[in-house]
């Protein structure tokens, strides 16, 4: 591997997380989810409406790393909105308990009285790194 | 050597000023409950990085999988 193929890997990575309101790296995708982490940080963001773009980081193991060396962040799934690192399934869990997580994502909380403008499950299409490359 | 709850509480004790950890796991998968003074005052990804930190390269690897709840002392108090 080339240093000229990890800058691009990084920079297709950030490009992602920078263009991307919401989006989640995540082990599989969000239909066939490859680890139970993922699998319930996907049920979170979907049981509240959220829409996110995922990404799937097991096709190659350099997103991993690079997403890592990025983030700071050594496990996945990783949650980042609006260019930042929420978190990964723990911390996801918390704030979704605490409603912080749909009021992190503005979005209103379900059923407190009043209508609340849902809108549609998260049906981002799913994106994948590698084939920017 | 596997990696065992008790090993992981001693070293995230050892490795966090003032922390007291609950360690459960299976060899593989942990859950780590931590509570530390130092944690007062910052963000939650903060917290968890701390306790990530005592571990470093070994999560995803020796460690597969560590879930961490952390509370600042404070909070253990009010409750």
């Amino acid at each position: 591997m080339t240093d000229e193929t990890t800058n691009s890997l990084r920079d297709a990575i950030q490009e992602a997380i920078s263009e991307n309101p919401v989006i989640l790296f995540m082990k599989g995708n969000p239909e066939a989810p490859a680890c139970g982490f993922s699998a319930r940080t996907v049920a979170m963001l979907q049981s509240i409406g959220a829409r996110f773009a995922a990404v799937d980081i097991l096709p190659d193991p350099r997103i991993r790393q690079e997403l890592s060396a990025i983030s700071s962040w050594p496990t996945i799934p990783q949650l980042f909105v609006d260019g930042e690192l929420i978190g990964g399934c723990d911390i996801v869990s918390e704030m979704y308990e605490t409603g912080e997580l749909a009021q992190t994502l503005g979005i209103a909380p379900p059923a407190n009285g009043g209508p609340a403008g849902g809108g549609a499950p998260g049906e981002a299409p799913p994106l994948t790194i590698e084939n920017r490359l | 050597m596997p990696a065992t709850p008790e090993g992981l509480k001693e070293r995230i004790e050892a490795g966090i000023p003032g922390a007291v950890a609950s360690v459960t796991g299976d060899g593989h998968h942990f859950n780590a409950v931590v509570s530390a003074a130092a944690f007062r005052g910052l963000p939650r990804l903060a917290q968890h990085r701390l306790v990530y930190d005592v571990f470093g390269e070994e999560l995803g690897d020796r460690i597969h999988a560590l879930s961490i709840q952390t509370r600042t002392t404070e909070s253990e108090e009010m409750s």
